[in-house]
């Protein structure tokens, strides 16, 4: 595939207007799916399954099963259109939108078309570079995930090529929230940033109400970025393109650039952009060409028979609303307070995508500081080296456990870094990681007075010096103890029993 | 409404993946449009105070609670298959893009 030619993204900036669109599907976390008493594999209880278990005859789309809604998922969807500021439909109905795809065995999808749930909303957004935008949500309406295909066969794994194609219904009818926005205009330079921050404000969100395990990495939130660019001063939007399979955050980000770059190249020569999706890819930060964008009349939507209207209560609505977390900016003040932490500090958290990470980082027992230093350090830091976004690395449980040891004297700060490796590299839990990889302090003052007497003997002229009080001369000893105990070794206890050695 | 023909009827079912010869569009246009002139019939009586239906049965917001109930084994979901590996159901090579 030739590599597609790109402009410079200030100089498309020049010429170019940017537009951008997002759709983002949310797996909600019910104990079972969409339509069907099925376990749902996105609630963390049914993660772990072999294929095709967590199916009933409705995720197959058995002759003679019918779907019933599963009310709870309601109530989630009604939740977040409401925390979305949207207006909550009346009434609200299912529709079929036919396909003939084997992800989903009926050969349509069931979802909303004409009478979504939730309408006419908005989320504030806030950028690193301090900016602040509104988003403006055209619609959020609820359907069902579909099946995992797996291609098999032919020379690139992907589609074209394959043999053969494995198909999972366990996803099949996973319920799932999409939330549209309305053409997001006026982000000019910053539309890549805005469309990583809207996500992660989404993501925020529907955390905050707890529907979703909201992990990226596991499609439990899943981004479409359409992207269109308009020549300054015309009025008519451009042409767009959406971007399919984006599935982090960084990604979001730098496929909206990409886009941006890809389409401004074409418009300055005077071509032409082709309505169609586009598929993101991860290792080469490039998109490639997909279908062309189906007509919403090729789905032939109609009204789903099997299902029934959903007429809210106002009660219910009412209920929902009352129960809904504070809205996003004032929860960030609070924190912040709550945390002490100066402006620098929370800018660090909010910026790097991880408020919610902190927030159940502390929830889960370690203390703000702790919490903070991790996911914003190390975590990050790795994070970024590898490509991936933190969130991915470990489970804010992981990082609390990993606090409370440091905090009980069993790692150091350096063991802990092996230790978020180990966990990184799914290895387990943090306490499991210490016992596999025998990396815990050692606390026996045996071993380590030992260590001492060893380093103090070979080097006399220290031992010399400490004894005529130049008590920093033991750094050289300390060093030298660290190094026999492969870093396994408080250093301020290691300290204490060099000078008092030294002293005997 | 507008009238169906031969090549809206070649799309759907390229929509459908059903292969027809140009003698079954043909027939199946001619057949579509009597179907469309009966159901029009329907916009005689539908006048702008009769609400669409939504629903045959005039019921609203059936839910079921959100507890697991009985799943199929993966031998049961797998019986009808024509063709599987014993854990996920094989279907030939894909043509076209997933939706």
């Amino acid at each position: 595939m030739a590599r597609a030619e790109l402009m410079d993204f200030d100089a498309a900036l020049e010429l170019f207007e940017p537009v951008i669109g997002l759709e983002v599907h949310v797996e909600l976390n019910t104990k079972t799916k969409m339509f069907s008493a099925a376990p749902n594999p996105a609630n963390a209880e049914f993660h772990v399954a072999d294929p095709n278990t967590l199916v009933t005859p409705v995720c197959l789309g058995l002759p003679g099963s019918l779907p019933v809604v599963n009310g709870q998922a309601v109530r989630y969807s009604i939740s977040l259109g409401l925390a979305l500021g949207c207006e909550i439909a009346p009434s609200s109905r299912f529709a079929r939108k036919n396909y003939f795809y084997p992800d989903l065995a009926k050969n349509y999808q069931i979802s909303q078309y004409d009478e979504p749930i939730a309408f006419d909303g908005s989320v504030e957004v806030e950028l690193e570079n301090g900016r602040s935008f509104t988003v403006p949500i055209e619609r959020a309406h609820m359907e069902e995930d579909a099946g995992k295909l797996t291609h098999v066969g032919g020379s690139t794994g992907r589609i074209q090529g394959a043999e053969y194609s494995l198909v999972d219904y366990n996803r099949a009818g996973v319920p799932l929230v999409e939330i549209v926005t309305r053409p997001i205009i006026g982000a000019e330079a910053d539309a890549p940033a805005l469309a990583r921050a809207y996500v992660a404000t989404i993501r925020d969100i529907v955390r905050s109400l707890g529907i979703s395990e909201a992990r990226m990495e596991r499609g439990n939130l899943r981004c479409d970025a359409n992207v269109s660019l308009r020549p300054r001063g015309q009025e008519k939007l451009g042409t767009r393109t959406e971007t399919k399979n984006v599935n982090s955050m960084r990604s979001v980000e730098r496929a909206v650039r990409y886009e941006i770059q890809r389409q401004a190249a074409i418009l300055a020569k005077g071509g032409s952009i082709i309505q169609e999706t586009r598929h993101w890819h991860e290792d080469t930060g490039t998109t490639s060409a997909g279908r062309p964008k189906s007509d919403a009349d090729d789905y032939r939507y109609f009204p789903e028979p099997d299902l029934l209207p959903v007429v809210p209560t106002r009660e219910l609505i009412e209920e929902l609303r009352a129960s809904l977390p504070e809205p996003p900016a004032a929860r960030r003040r609070r924190l912040k307070d709550e945390w002490g932490f100066t402006d620098l500090e929370f800018k660090d958290v909010v910026n790097g995508g991880l408020l919610a990470e902190v927030t159940e980082t502390i929830a889960a027992g370690a203390s703000p500081a702790a919490a903070r230093k991790w996911w914003t350090g190390e975590l990050t830091r790795v994070a970024n080296a590898e490509g991936r976004d933190a969130a991915e690395l470990a489970t804010p449980a992981q990082v609390a456990e990993l606090a409370a040891l440091i905090e009980s004297g069993v790692l150091t700060d350096r063991l802990a870094r092996q230790v978020l490796e180990g966990v990184a590299a799914g290895e387990g839990s943090p306490q499991q990681i210490v016992e596999a990889r025998g990396l815990s302090v050692v606390s026996d003052d045996g071993a380590l007075i030992s260590a001492i007497d060893d380093a103090l003997a070979s080097q006399p002229d220290v031992l010399a010096k400490i004894r005529d009080g130049k008590v920093q001369a033991a750094g050289a000893v300390i060093g030298a103890v660290m190094k026999a105990m492969h870093g396994k070794a408080d250093a301020a206890r290691v300290r204490e029993l060099v000078l008092e050695r030294a002293q005997g | 409404m507008s009238e169906i023909n031969a090549e809206q009827v070649a799309h759907l079912a390229n929509l459908a993946r059903i292969a027809l010869t140009d003698e079954e569009i043909e027939h199946l246009t001619k057949e579509l449009a009597q179907i469309m002139h009966a159901v029009e019939q329907v916009s005689e009586v539908a006048t702008p105070d009769v609400p669409p239906t939504n629903h045959p049965i005039p019921l609203k917001n059936v839910f079921r609670d959100d507890v697991v109930g009985h799943t199929l084994t993966v031998d049961e979901a797998l019986s009808g298959a024509p063709e599987s590996d014993g854990s996920r159901f094989v279907v030939s090579a894909i043509l076209g893009e997933e939706q």
